[in-house]
């Protein structure tokens, strides 16, 4: 059941081969036998999947169900879910009960896909590796001894590992893409705007888009489809059709221009990850597609603009933690300054404390101009070299990390190194482009990923492209070994 | 030594839009704690603001109305600093791209004279909550249903010289953001509020003295107090060789005294900048043409059209249209009855001191236009006197019904009978023979006292041009 695409799961549903309650059993069962080794949930939500479930059942012999019916997935502890914790993987929302529900939280459930729980992350988003959550790190089925990547690991390590067919993340940086290439699934961002925010907890409000994460791109289309849309409770959502992401999966990329950046394919790219990625353009290639170098000359100044812009924000959106309407609020405060002082000194995590100091740093009077302003003018230098790219290219082809996985605490003590692992996926975020990274192989026996970047709103020809590379090989299909 | 004051006002009118800003939430005053506040105005996690157009309409409104620019293109920005009833930890408003800026209103300094003031910029914001100190035993309550609350701050040049120049600036722009229907003014509920800046220089000095910040003063009174404290204070702390502080004071009315709340050492970083939840706020000229197209007669266009249209004074044309409601209970009257000037006096002196005396809006006042104005028409036609107009409009006043009505019941009917008006002068000069007398000797300022006895006689009703004439040919006839 587990090596079944989310496409032949819906079919066995609608034929009621199976019932939607016997497949969330069944996910449940992985979940409390194989989720220790991984610590990738931090709510399992038993009775009510299976009750989501049996509504499911009656959807589907009514004949009153879509594609997604009956289907688990697991959802990022990000997004609110009415009367269920959403926690961030923080402190300071340890015991937050969210009274409504975020949008994709809200048309996923009229979709009538089942909730198995909510996912372990990088506390408030903040991290590569998901060592920075309340709730301890989780663990790479691949190797446990090694991160999943970050924000997003729960998600990722869940759907490696085939605890769940689906999972939500959320990308601000590379938190989809990242934990997808290190834990060997599929995890698109979509276009900034095409995935509604509301109720999706910010980090960095003009970067955060929300996405989907499966072993395959034709599962994640059908999360995706399901996901993205208008939504005027977010000013920033965008009023436009969407895609429909199935339809377009098949399309021949006969003559699809690819353009490989220079500036990525230097002698500083890890010689396996070249050995990876020049395989499949191989396979690319064999379907048709054109291949050319493109230049995004200002792609190394991503990072430093990125951590001046996603701390100012976070600075500013985690303000409203104060101890004074909900979560975290410390014990017995003095007076006012000492209950702010303690229940954010307390509440918060180390990462995310760094942050808020940055990003404090770069938005106070007399250093604005010289980091905020700067930082926004590169991020338009950013969004003009792809806008160029896109005049020659149809989709821009690079790996989505520097290596593979790395171990647990390697990297935790170093953030400037720990920042550098989203060095290929933090301009697609700058420049609010969709970016999807797809498994292209291993180095050393873990999991690598290609990473493929679109124009605004391709969702569907990432997916498509994706997609018909998959038909080619088979690195989404391989499953962790201890996972069975 | 000449001192000279110079003030700049900032002043908060809370708009009257039936939801908040950024949230659906009611703005209505006076509800129960915390019942006027959703998961937006909470500052819940994973909540978005969406602007209220209505507010955007409104502070275009304004512009327009203040020959202010309107920007194309005004951004939200984000003030950052902590306090308990500002539930997000920062306050969205506009900093470097306000939606209003660059215009002017005039002000009248007394006989005829009126003062070009500045306005710098109007922008649109978000209210916070309210603490709430004393009945919570060493605790604070905080209130958030005025969290989110659309308000305009409207900021003046330096152009004020004195605290009255302040108060006649302040009591145009609430007359104004009232006749534009964007504020219903209420100072008391802090809907219109306002923060003075205040600084003090020799006369004829360029350069502005240090300033102080005088924070949320909510009456026209105490603004002026606040002034005047302020720049006799000033004045002292330069005369006696200090210096003046830059810091923000508080204006106790109870002490009438303004004191230090922070200096600049210790004020805030508010770290500004745009919010990334929300997208400028993009402009086009249809937009604002249809707005335009909205405004109402502006209260300087309406005085002035009073003055030609109407015959009257300038100072009568201004007391009528100070309210949008006053000028058009005026206009009304004044159709009805035909005769503008008659129409300014009633409504300016006997219903305006019956509105003073109630302490009511001319909204709820018990006589309508129309009804004063067929009262006037009473007057014209000679069916009662001004007099008894005034005792006909008491009993209209006190629902006694229709000024025809109440003539007829109360047989107020003016005597205009000749035979009638000469019978009654003749019993007056039959009782009074030493009076006429003296009168036929000349004393013809006794005039006035057979008037009254005739009228008295009348119970009033007598038309007093006619018992004029008679009793001057009747005295002179001997």
């Amino acid at each position: 059941m587990i090596d079944k695409s989310v496409r032949e799961l819906s079919e066995d549903l609608h034929a009621r081969r199976i019932s939607s309650e016997e497949l969330t059993r069944h996910f449940l069962s992985r979940i409390e036998r194989l989720d220790p080794r991984l610590n990738s949930f931090i709510t399992v939500c038993e009775e009510r999947a299976l009750a989501e479930a049996r509504e499911a059942d009656i959807r589907l012999a009514e004949g009153r169900a879509g594609p997604l019916t009956g289907i688990p997935y697991a959802h990022k502890d990000i997004f609110c879910t009415e009367g269920v914790k959403t926690s961030c993987a923080s402190r300071m929302l340890d015991n937050f009960v969210a009274p409504y529900d975020a949008t994709v939280t809200e048309k996923l459930k009229q979709a009538g896909a089942v909730m198995l729980g909510k996912t372990n992350m990088d506390e408030f988003a903040m991290g590569s590796s998901n060592e920075t959550s309340f709730y301890g790190p989780v663990r790479n089925p691949w190797d446990t001894e090694r991160v999943p990547g970050g924000s997003s690991g729960g998600s990722a390590a869940a759907v490696a590992a085939r605890l769940t067919p689906l999972a939500t993340g959320t990308d601000t940086g590379g938190s989809i893409r990242q934990p997808a290439a290190l834990t060997g699934i599929t995890g698109i961002k979509p276009t900034y705007g095409r995935v509604s925010r509301w109720g999706m907890i910010a980090f960095a409000s003009s970067l955060d888009q929300g996405g989907a994460m499966a072993p395959s791109a034709e599962d994640a289309a059908f999360l995706l489809g399901a996901m993205a849309g208008f939504d005027p409770r977010d000013s920033t959502s965008v009023d436009r059709p969407v895609d429909d992401y199935l339809a377009r999966l098949e399309d021949d990329i006969a003559g699809l221009k690819i353009g490989l950046p220079k500036e990525y394919f230097t002698e500083d790219l890890d010689a396996g990850m070249a050995k990876v990625l020049e395989e499949a353009l191989a396979v690319l290639r064999g379907l048709g597609a054109e291949v050319r170098e493109i230049s995004l000359p200002h792609a190394h100044l991503a990072v430093p603009a990125y951590y001046v812009v996603a701390p100012a924000e976070c600075s500013s959106n985690l303000s409203r933690y104060d101890g004074v309407r909900f979560g975290y609020r410390c014990e017995n405060p003095r007076d006012l300054e000492d209950m702010y002082k303690r229940s954010r000194g307390e509440g918060f995590g180390a990462e995310v404390k760094r942050r808020i100091m940055i990003g404090t740093y770069a938005l106070s009077a007399g250093y604005y101009d010289a980091y905020y302003l700067k930082a926004q003018q590169v991020r338009r230098l950013i969004a003009d070299d792809f806008r160029q790219a896109f005049e020659e290219v149809d989709v821009i082809l690079g790996p989505t990390t520097p290596g593979p996985a790395f171990r647990l605490g390697e990297k935790l003590d170093d953030p400037v190194t720990m920042y550098l692992s989203d060095i290929y996926t933090i301009a697609v975020n700058l420049a609010g482009l969709p970016g999807l990274s797809a498994p292209a192989g291993f180095i050393d026996g873990l999991p690598v990923g290609m990473q493929l970047v679109g124009n605004y709103f391709e969702e569907a020809r990432l997916l498509n492209v994706a997609h018909r590379y998959q038909q080619e090989t088979d690195w989404h299909r391989r499953r962790p070994p201890e996972f069975d | 030594m000449e001192w000279e004051a110079v003030i700049g006002l900032e002043i908060h009118a809370q708009l009257a839009t039936k939801s908040k800003i950024f949230s659906g939430a009611s703005t209505a005053y006076g509800a129960p704690p915390n019942t006027q506040a959703c998961a937006i105005d909470l500052g819940l996690p994973g909540v978005l603001p969406v602007l209220n157009r209505e507010a955007v309409r409104m502070a275009v409104k304004f512009g327009l109305a203040t020959h202010s620019k309107i920007n194309r293109r005004s951004v939200f920005a984000r003030k950052n600093y902590f306090y308990p009833d500002l539930p997000k930890g920062y306050q969205i408003s506009q900093y470097e791209l306000p939606i209003v800026y660059d215009g002017w209103l005039d002000i009248e300094l007394g006989e005829g004279e009126t003062k070009r003031i500045g306005i710098t910029r109007a922008h649109l914001e978000e209210d916070a909550g309210k603490s709430l100190h004393e009945d919570f035993q060493g605790m604070s309550g905080i209130d958030l249903n005025r969290a989110g609350t659309p308000l305009l701050e409207i900021v003046s040049e330096p152009d004020l010289r004195s605290a009255a120049e302040a108060v006649a600036y302040m009591k145009k722009l609430h007359a104004l953001v009232r006749y534009l229907e964007i504020c219903d003014g209420n100072m008391q509920e802090g809907s219109f509020r306002c923060d003075a800046n205040v600084s003090v220089r020799r006369r004829g000095e360029h350069r502005f003295g240090t300033r102080t910040e005088i924070k949320n003063i909510n009456s026209f009174r105490f603004v002026e107090r606040a002034i005047n404290y302020e720049i006799e204070r000033q004045i002292e702390v330069l005369e006696s060789g200090g210096a003046v502080v830059q810091e923000t004071r508080l204006y106790d009315a109870a002490r009438d005294e303004t004191r230090s709340m922070r200096t600049k050492e210790e004020a805030n970083d508010y770290r500004y900048f745009p919010d990334p939840d929300l997208l400028p706020v993009e402009l086009d000229e249809a937009f604002i043409e249809e707005v335009r197209s909205t405004l109402p007669e502006l209260p300087d266009d309406k005085r002035q059209r009073f003055i030609e249209e109407y015959g009257l004074p300038a100072y009568d044309a201004g007391v009528l249209t100070a309210t949008r409601e006053m000028a058009d209970f005026y206009e009304a009257v004044a159709r009805v009855c035909g005769e503008p000037k008659l129409a300014a006096n009633w409504v300016m002196g006997d219903f305006s001191a019956m509105l003073n005396k109630e302490n009511i809006e001319v909204g709820d006042a018990p006589v309508t236009a129309e009804a004063l104005g067929q009262l006037l028409n009473r007057i014209r036609d000679n069916t009662i006197s001004g007099k008894i107009a005034k005792e006909v409009f008491e009993a209209m006043w006190a629902g006694e019904g229709s000024a025809d009505e109440i003539i007829e019941t109360r047989g107020l009917r003016q005597i205009t009978d000749t035979a009638a008006i000469e019978a009654m002068i003749r019993e007056v000069i039959a009782a009074n023979p030493k009076q006429v007398e003296q009168y036929r000797a000349g004393k013809e300022k006794l005039l006035g006292f057979f008037v009254g006895q005739v009228m008295k006689a009348s119970k009033g009703k007598a038309n007093p041009a006619e018992v004029n004439k008679l009793l001057k040919k009747l005295l002179s006839e001997g």
